[in-house]
């Protein structure tokens, strides 16, 4: 199995929009590579009749009514917001110049 | 953006064959979000719907909507799906500010709904049936307004503001297999089934499915591959093509724009674009900046849905009366042709029709002014006949006062525009135009004298038996009267008053 590469971290990184320098690339490269190696392992051990699990409980269909609770106040749902105008969060420039 | 000289319709059929994808968000009419107790009431003042939940702040937890588990095996269930024995949430890992969380909860390979079909009927009566790939549950985002551009387009801002009270309201994506097979018939095959779909939404009582205020809304996948060839083009996806009109539009120009692309030895680029509705054409889009790495993963706060099977089976028992089947016999009851109840539904008029008879109008009346005057009206307007301000009730109202002889077809137009106009009910702007037939007989008799009078040469054709050359004299009192006689009767007056027997 070929391991994780430099580009792919790369890659991430940019989904993440994490800025790393080319030192870190090689360094999670490897590190990342021996995280998915142990995980390959489990799947090597669970057999056919261990299902994949992605909850640790063993429930489902746990719902709610359909009931209207009370909100927060604009006040507070923008009170921790770094900037905001006109009773609205506001963000940077979504697109750039091009 | 480069403008393409596009080939005929015509000319891109004859060289290729279309093949479709149509991809339909419906938001669900419940009382609150899929994974909080927020309101989704329209409306509402910005942010005043959020909560840690929906607003992703940390130690929020989900909790799953009830109505919207069951609107979605609803829908699944009306669209011959299989219905999931067991299957997960999933998060769709994004950044862009419409979602807080920087995630949407969405499904991915666990639909709650899959492997279904939707027949739809065309407008000669000809049946296709549409297959469905799969329908999900996921939650809609907030609503951006981009600041310091041209026209609040993104292009341009300089920063957007965002209001969340829409992040989390539940959405149901129901998406088609391949549409094959529809050749040039394939735009209109498009319109036909996302109104097939918003009757059917409709008649399941999960969403109002207006389109005019994005309650549904259509991506158009569209690819053409020369004929006789099995493999598909590259396609390109048209985004929120928000009315009937506009899906048929937006299929018909990507044909066209495809087909002149490649004839001319160009390759169509897998993108998104943007459908305008002034000219009917679409730019491209956003290329998205890393196409489809949403990093899928099951989403660890949310436990399975495991609808139980004796639940499924009470939930199709309530199923109504499907859309085609309550039109084919409303079809018998209005005694209409197949073409023009498909044309009553293209015009999403079907309902209107429907209360418009409960209001108290004849099936005949209701649908020429829904189909006549409003069609006529929505359409130069380029609106839904749902936005026409005007009522079922009011418009029953009109049919009544023509039934009572009050008014004429031409009055009843005035009457029809006043009230679009915010004039007021059918009776206040006959009151206030002063649109009342003339049926003082007084007034009538003397007009009708005057008529005779002024064309003396006529009047002697009609006694010596010339009964045709009546029309003219009519047109001269209906002159004289500005419309507002009751014709007939002026035939009738004349013909009397000249001692001739109709």
């Amino acid at each position: 199995m070929p391991g994780i590469t430099r580009e792919e971290v790369a890659h991430l990184a940019r989904l993440a929009r994490l800025e790393l320098q080319a030192e870190e690339l090689d360094h999670f490269a490897g590190q990342l590579d021996d995280i998915i190696g142990a995980v390959a392992r489990v799947s090597e051990v669970a057999d056919q009749d261990v299902p994949p699990t992605s909850h640790p409980l063993p429930l489902t269909n746990v719902m709610r009514l359909d009931e209207v609770r009370p909100s927060l106040t604009p006040e507070q749902a923008l009170s921790c917001a770094p900037a905001q105008e006109q009773q609205r969060f506001k963000v940077p420039q979504i697109l750039g110049e091009d | 953006m480069t403008v393409t000289e596009l080939v005929s319709y015509e000319d891109a059929l004859a060289a290729y064959d279309p093949v479709m994808g149509l991809e339909v968000h419906v938001e669900l009419g419940t009382k609150t979000k899929m994974f909080c107790g927020c309101s989704t009431e329209l409306g509402a003042p910005p942010n005043s719907q959020t909560c840690p939940t929906c607003l992703g702040l940390p130690g929020s937890l989900p909790v799953v909507n009830a109505i919207g588990i069951e609107s979605a095996v609803k829908i699944g269930l009306a669209l011959n799906c299989e219905i999931a024995e067991w299957c997960r949430f999933a998060r769709k890992n994004y950044f862009y500010p419409d979602m807080p969380k920087n995630f949407q909860t969405s499904q991915y390979d666990e639909p709650i709904a899959f492997n279904g079909y939707l027949d739809v009927q065309l407008e000669d009566g000809e049946v296709f049936r549409v297959e469905i790939e799969r329908a999900h549950m996921e939650e809609d985002t907030g609503k951006s307004l981009h600041v310091g551009g041209a026209t609040g387009r993104i292009h341009g801002a300089s920063h957007s503001l965002l209001d969340y009270n829409r992040a989390g309201i539940p959405l149901i994506e129901i998406v088609t297999k391949p549409i094959e097979g529809a050749g040039e018939r394939a735009p209109e095959v498009a319109k036909a089934y996302v109104a097939e779909l918003r009757e059917l939404i409709k008649a399941l009582g999960v969403s109002e499915a207006r389109m005019e205020q994005g309650q549904m809304r259509c991506d158009v996948n569209l690819s053409l591959r020369p004929h006789g060839v099995e493999k598909f083009g590259t396609r390109s996806e048209t985004k929120n093509v928000n009315s009937l009109r506009s899906v048929e539009r937006a299929a018909r120009f990507e044909v066209q724009r495809h087909a002149a692309v490649l004839s001319s030895g160009g390759t169509i680029i897998q993108e998104t674009r943007h459908f305008h509705e002034e000219d009917g054409s679409t730019t491209s889009g956003r290329v998205k900046e890393e196409a489809e790495d949403y990093r899928y993963f099951p989403e660890p706060d949310l436990v399975p849905m495991a609808p139980p099977r004796e639940w499924v089976e009470e939930l199709r028992a309530t199923l109504p009366e499907l859309p085609r089947v309550r039109r084919n016999r409303l079809r018998e009851e209005w005694g209409v042709s197949e073409h023009d109840m498909q044309s009553i539904l293209n015009a999403g008029a079907v309902d209107l029709i429907v209360a418009t008879i409960e209001a108290g109008a004849d099936a005949a009346s209701a649908r020429k002014w829904w189909m006549g005057e409003l069609a006529r009206r929505s359409n130069e307007e380029g609106v839904e006949l749902t936005s026409l301000a005007i009522t079922p009730a009011q418009v029953a109202r009109v049919a009544e006062l023509v039934a009572a002889g009050d008014i004429n077809d031409k009055l009843a137009r005035q009457v029809i525009e006043g009230v679009l106009a915010g004039e007021g009910d059918p009776d206040t702007v006959v009151e206030k135009r002063g649109l009342k037939v003339v049926s003082d007989e007084g007034a009538l008799g003397a007009a009708v004298d005057e008529a005779i009078a002024s064309n003396a040469a006529i009047a002697d054709k009609i006694r010596g038996g010339k009964v045709a050359a009546v029309g003219a004299l009519v047109g001269a009192v209906m002159k004289t009267t500005r419309g507002q006689a009751d014709a007939a009767r002026v035939k009738e007056l004349i013909l009397q008053k000249l001692g001739v027997e109709a």
